[in-house]
């Protein structure tokens, strides 16, 4: 069809223009109706006792009028839990970094030698991160008591996971072009990774070891409560004996160490290069 | 010298690049391989250190049968074969002195590798290359730091650091603007000769095939359509190579020299 024999638009009226389809706004439509019977349904099933926030509101206020002012001299006392809960987070990671890398140059597909290396590789992936952090610690607990030791372990466990789908992820998507340099130079399977691969996902190692440890702070000072050491002892005996002014402190010790943490990740990863 | 005979490349999806190229390459020189894009050259070249494997044919490096080696001596043939590629491959976050000297990979140990403690002869060797492609002061720059051109010098030198007995070179001008290709050329061609290192060059730029080489093979639907000297490159020739075009303005009257070429070069650009 030529620019001239196009139909005057006064003979058919305005042309017109919609951006979808009648059966793709049935199909949107379908789709926000499936969302909203979910909601429902889960709401439904999981039968609330709604009487009891009726004073919530109140049951709140009485909360914080209880924990202020904050027991400030307890503040000394927690100085060294805290310090334990940072130290705790640090091995694990430590730990973490030796385990994960060797296992993501298994799970990523151009640096695992064969077919089921890869699995062994995905297999430990996906295990280490579907059992959480305080799941781990309380297998920990019960093989080395409690204590920081079943902290350390329970931390590197579920961190593993994390960093290594990390780094592998980095690894399938390196510049090949590099690595094909490298084996035509004759050097072997390992000074190929070394040389090759290695310097090209540098940059995600640091990054995802450093922002790993600020979460593994984070996930530290929970540990406590399943005894494996770092303050979460020191929270789960305030609130169990309803010192609430000491829970206070805790809490913004906790606060000031995550800021802390997460400043010194954010700046240590945005001068990598 | 480089024999190959019978070469075959058959892709998994079916795609025959190589249908049986026989070429021999006895002399020390540059041998340019041109060829419209999907001729085979880059496959040709990828096969003869087997970082494509070809299907069936035979390369042997002087008496050297490359296709029948295992994995272990596959790598010691690689170490006599240096190449260079149009993305210049090199290691962005290493820097220039750790890229030259992955040259010599495939001779230290994992742990020389691992320290950076190459051998001092080496450490020498890499100087004096990185003087010869003039890049003499810029050892510790890091390679993301360095212009196309620059690039492709490092690559160059990493090459040369495996003191091969055969260049295997990937369109090495490709990503480069037409002077700076010139320059890479020249840098190339000269230190060939002057090692007496026979080169395999792909190149698009017939031009340039024509300006530094001292034979061309030209390669059509992975089939070897011509094979003589920079001078025989007719109209008829280029036809067979590329198919049909008016190709007048393409030919390089014999007499004309490099310079009056770089302006061909430079006008093409603009």
């Amino acid at each position: 069809m030529t620019g001239t024999d196009l139909t005057p638009a006064d003979l058919t009226g305005p042309r017109v223009w919609k951006r979808f389809t009648p059966r793709q706004s049935l199909v949107r439509f379908l789709w926000y109706l499936g969302c909203v019977a979910l909601f429902a349904w889960s709401l439904s099933h999981l039968e609330i006792p709604w009487f009891y926030f009726l004073d919530a509101h109140e049951q709140a206020a009485d909360l914080l009028t209880r924990m202020f002012p904050p027991h400030w001299d307890y503040g000394a006392e927690i100085l060294d839990p805290l310090l334990e809960t940072i130290h705790i987070a640090t091995l694990g990671t430590i730990v973490t970094y030796f385990i994960a890398l060797p296992v993501a140059f298994l799970a990523a597909r151009n640096t695992t030698p064969n077919g089921v290396t890869w699995l062994i590789g995905r297999f430990l992936l996906v295990a280490s991160r579907s059992v959480n952090t305080v799941v781990w610690a309380l297998i920990f607990v019960a093989i080395f008591g409690p204590g920081p030791v079943a902290g350390i372990w329970a931390v590197a466990f579920r961190s593993i996971g994390f960093m290594g789908k990390l780094i592998a992820e980095a690894i399938e998507e390196i510049d090949q072009g590099t690595v094909e340099a490298i084996e035509a130079t004759g050097a072997s399977r390992m000074k190929v990774l070394l040389i090759g691969v290695l310097p090209q996902v540098l940059p995600v190692i640091y990054g995802t070891t450093v922002y790993r440890w600020d979460i593994n702070i984070r996930e530290s000072t929970v540990l406590g409560l399943v005894g494996a050491g770092g303050i979460g002892i020191e929270l789960y005996s305030a609130i169990n004996q309803f010192q609430w002014a000491d829970v206070s402190v805790i809490l913004g010790g906790i606060l000031i160490v995550v800021l802390i943490s997460e400043f010194v990740s954010a700046g240590v990863r945005a001068r990598i290069t | 010298m480089l024999k190959i005979t019978d070469l075959v490349k058959e892709y998994p999806n079916g795609l025959r690049a190589l249908k049986g190229v026989t070429l021999t390459i006895a002399d020390p020189g540059v041998v340019a391989v041109i060829g419209p894009s999907g001729a085979g050259k880059s496959t040709l070249i990828r096969c003869i250190n087997r970082l494509v494997d070809p299907t069936s044919g035979r390369v042997v490096l002087d008496d050297m049968d490359v296709t029948a080696l295992g994995r272990r001596d596959l790598r010691k043939a690689r170490r006599r074969m240096g190449m260079i590629f149009q993305e210049y491959n090199l290691v962005e976050r290493l820097t220039v002195m750790e890229n030259v000297l992955s040259g010599r990979l495939g001779y230290v140990s994992f742990w020389q590798a691992w320290r950076r403690r190459y051998p001092p002869q080496d450490v020498a060797a890499a100087f004096d290359l990185l003087d010869r492609v003039g890049l003499d002061g810029r050892e510790n720059t890091r390679a993301d730091a360095l212009s196309g051109g620059q690039r492709q010098r490092v690559g160059i030198a990493r090459a040369l650091m495996q003191r091969p007995d055969l260049l295997l070179v990937d369109e090495p001008t490709a990503s480069l603007d037409p002077k700076t290709a010139r320059q890479i050329m020249r840098i190339l061609v000269e230190l060939a000769h002057e090692l007496g290192t026979p080169a395999l060059v792909n190149i698009h730029d017939v031009h340039l095939a024509q300006s530094f080489a001292d034979r061309v093979i030209g390669l059509c639907d992975g089939e070897v359509v011509f094979d003589g000297g920079p001078a025989d490159l007719t109209a008829e020739a280029l036809t067979a190579i590329y198919g049909e075009e008016d190709w007048s303005a393409t030919i390089r009257p014999a007499d004309e020299d490099d310079e009056n070429g770089e302006n061909a070069a430079v006008a093409e650009a603009v």
